[in-house]
């Protein structure tokens, strides 16, 4: 037997496909479903190739409606399947808002554990791609707020498939955000490494002056201010959430009671956003280890902007080293 | 097997390649314009008198039941009762329709389908008695919980329909609606899907002339509901709501369509509310109570009464059988009801997650120590 590490290099989109593909050949009752998902193999094209392999009735180009796609698959999970569904964008899954809030998030609950529902929403999120109104938005919030929900988001090649298929193989349901703005991003990982479990961070990048706590489409900005960063004489820590619901505080706390110094960074809104929901779970837990308030670095409180103004409102490395900045280091 | 297709269509004569015109002659698919009725015409000859008698008993059992519900929110037993009186036709029917491993997918004012298809009576009514949602184990029973938010039941049934025939099952859901409900963004969507996927699911509107207050003449100006199936590519059936015998005859003419490999079919039942919307509404705000009785003179019991005495079918024998059994569940459920449910809310974190997440684990414990906290303060 071979003991050579079976690495291989792929874009985020590629490591999405092959995990859709691999828990598909594991697993009969995993069916995918969408719009556009079929011959022409989604238009981020994640599903490439599953409707030649797989059949039509496993990969299925549905109606044009999300509700309805959402629904359908409820009733088929009720039946024993366990479907993957395709939002084609973030904006575009709102539609589904009723079935995911009203049955999805409530089912199992509502039956007393007698009727869980394994269904994996992929939903393409973020912006930074240039894309026109309704295609950016960092829509976190509204699914992390829903009891029953586990809501997942990779920032590496390697985290793709392995949360998707850890995702896929949930008896809970799982929003999983796709960073969009990383789709194309290539990195060396390991297929056949063991499949994280959902609902822990990973610390990116260790530090002793700050932790910047971030996910999903941040991760790579943070690394660049964090490399930034020394010039000013930080040293910041990059932690990935990974997981958003369920929290991973342990892994939290014990970086921020290590570095004493937090900034959260994200792109979606800040008011009543996922990092207001950090800063207050931190500073309720760390308190006394903190040597400043943790401070949020977000999208600004409006709709999402046209293609040619959003990197003025995305974060990035200034506003995140302002935030570093703003620390009380003087004190 | 596969069961979709990719069903290239004939090109659109003289028109260019992949237009795709009219596909099909939809006459075949309209309703008829009168619904369809079995008592008081010569089909009636032709039914099978057991299931006959076995409609009338359930018909009298449901309206005592709905009687009993009723009165059960007026002692403050129940939290709130969407009535279906008036309607058992269409509720015995729908579940008498329907083979053991078939799906019933009911809506909030479907509980008495629900126990007539089998479900504990007083199961059925956890969720409006408040002690919770679902009272019985959906799986088992193949009957979806009660659900609230209107017509989103629909495409749920058209999922489970599909993934039936994907797995090689001739199981067959059918989903109970109500007029207002086909307003609703999700009964168009669950129709469009079941037409489309082919799915073997039956669709079933309730048309009791109100969505609450507001009649169907402002909810809809479509010839008739049933004339909706027409924009979909499937059958349109109307029926008179309150014939039993005629419900279940177009049911099982539609579930079994299915079973087949017809496709799905939607059907309106035009019946009538005999009751306010429930307890906590007022109906005397919107509507005329000549309007109440005309109906209560086509009352589906009533109707089974007179057609089924003529016909020698009914005898005192099991108007009297019925009569008792109707008792005897309204005795059990007052007894039941006026006994304090059990309630233990440690379990309000038990069926969140398959596993509690972390922060669960910790407002269990808060709900824990409070509960411990206030036995203390009672034990003193």
């Amino acid at each position: 037997m071979s003991t050579a590490v079976q690495t291989r290099t792929s874009t985020m989109a590629q490591a999405l496909n092959s995990a859709l593909k691999d828990a598909m050949r594991a697993d009969p009752t995993v069916h995918v479903m969408g719009e556009d998902v079929g011959a022409l193999g989604g238009v981020f094209r994640i599903t490439d190739g599953l409707t030649a392999e797989f059949g039509a009735d496993r990969c299925l180009d549905t109606p044009l409606a999300e509700a309805g796609i959402l629904g359908t698959a409820i009733g088929m999970a009720m039946y024993g399947l366990r479907p993957v569904v395709e939002m084609q964008f973030d904006a575009f899954a709102y539609p589904a808002m009723e079935q995911l809030v009203s049955h999805v998030a409530k089912m199992r609950n509502r039956t007393a554990g007698a009727m869980p529902l394994p269904i994996t929403i992929r939903i393409p999120y973020g912006g930074g791609i240039g894309g026109v109104e309704h295609h950016s938005d960092s829509s976190e919030a509204y699914y992390t707020q829903t009891p029953g929900l586990h809501v997942v988001t990779p920032a590496t090649v390697a985290d793709a498939y392995g949360l998707l298929r850890a995702s896929i193989a949930s008896d809970d349901p799982v929003i999983f955000l796709e960073p969009k703005r990383l789709y194309w991003g290539k990195a060396e990982w390991d297929p056949t490494a063991p499949v994280e479990p959902i609902g822990r961070a990973a610390l990116r990048r260790t530090g002793r002056s700050a932790v910047l706590i971030t996910y999903g489409p941040s991760l790579p900005v943070c690394l660049e201010a964090a490399e930034a960063a020394k010039a000013e004489g930080w040293d910041l820590a990059v932690l990935d959430l990974r997981t958003l619901v369920p929290f991973d505080d342990e892994t939290v706390c014990e970086v921020v009671r290590s570095v004493g110094r937090a900034v959260v960074v994200h792109e979606s809104t800040g008011f009543g956003g996922v990092g207001a929901e950090i800063a207050a779970r931190v500073t309720e837990r760390c308190f006394h280890h903190l040597a400043a308030p943790v401070l949020r670095v977000a999208g600004f409180d409006i709709p999402y902007p046209p293609p040619m103004l959003e990197h003025h409102h995305l974060p990035g490395v200034d506003r995140i080293l302002d935030a570093v900045s703003r620390l009380q280091w003087e004190e | 097997m596969t069961v979709l297709d990719h069903r290239h269509l004939a090109p659109v004569p003289g028109w260019l390649p992949g237009a795709t015109g009219p596909r099909s002659d939809p006459a075949p698919l309209l309703p008829d314009a009168a619904p369809v009725r079995v008592l008081g015409t010569p089909a009636l000859d032709k039914a099978d008198p057991l299931l006959l008698r076995e409609l009338y008993r359930r018909l009298v059992v449901g309206r005592r039941y709905n009687q009993q519900a009723t009165t059960l929110t007026k002692q403050g037993r129940l939290a709130v009762y969407p009535a279906s009186t008036g309607q058992e036709a269409c509720q015995v029917a729908a579940a008498l329709a329907l083979r053991e491993d078939d799906w019933l997918f009911p809506s909030y004012r479907d509980t008495l389908a629900v126990v007539s298809r089998g479900v504990d009576p007083l199961a059925a009514l956890t969720l409006l008695r408040g002690n919770a949602h679902t009272g019985y184990d959906p799986r088992a029973a193949r009957t979806a919980p009660l659900c609230t938010p209107l017509a989103t039941q629909a495409p749920h049934a058209v999922g489970l329909a599909h993934a039936a025939r994907l797995r090689g099952s001739d199981t067959v859901a059918l989903a109970l609606l109500g007029d207002g409900g086909t307003s609703e963004g999700d009964f168009h969507e669950a129709l469009n899907f079941a037409a489309v996927l082919h799915a073997p699911v039956v669709f079933l509107v309730q048309n009791n002339g109100y969505a609450i207050s507001v009649p169907l003449t402002q909810q809809s100006a479509a010839p008739s509901l049933a004339h909706k199936a027409v924009g979909y590519g499937m059958p349109g059936r109307l029926v008179d709501g309150n014939d039993a015998v005629a419900m279940h005859s177009v049911l099982s003419e539609a579930i079994e369509y299915a079973r087949n490999g017809g496709g799905p079919t939607l059907i309106e039942a035009l019946t009538y509310r005999i009751e306010a919307h429930t307890n906590a509404d007022d109906a005397t705000r919107y509507r005329e109570a000549a309007e109440v009785t005309a109906w209560r003179e086509h009352d589906p019991i009533l109707l089974m009464d007179r057609h089924l005495r003529a016909a020698g079918i009914l005898d005192d024998e099991l108007v009297q059988d019925a009569a008792d059994e109707a008792e005897a569940l309204a005795a059990r459920m007052r007894a039941e009801f006026h006994a304090e449910p059990v309630l233990d809310p440690h379990a309000l974190f038990a069926h969140v997650y398959a596993e509690p997440t972390p922060q669960l684990r910790e407002q269990a414990s808060q709900l824990a120590a409070e509960l411990a906290a206030e036995s203390e303060v009672h034990e003193r």
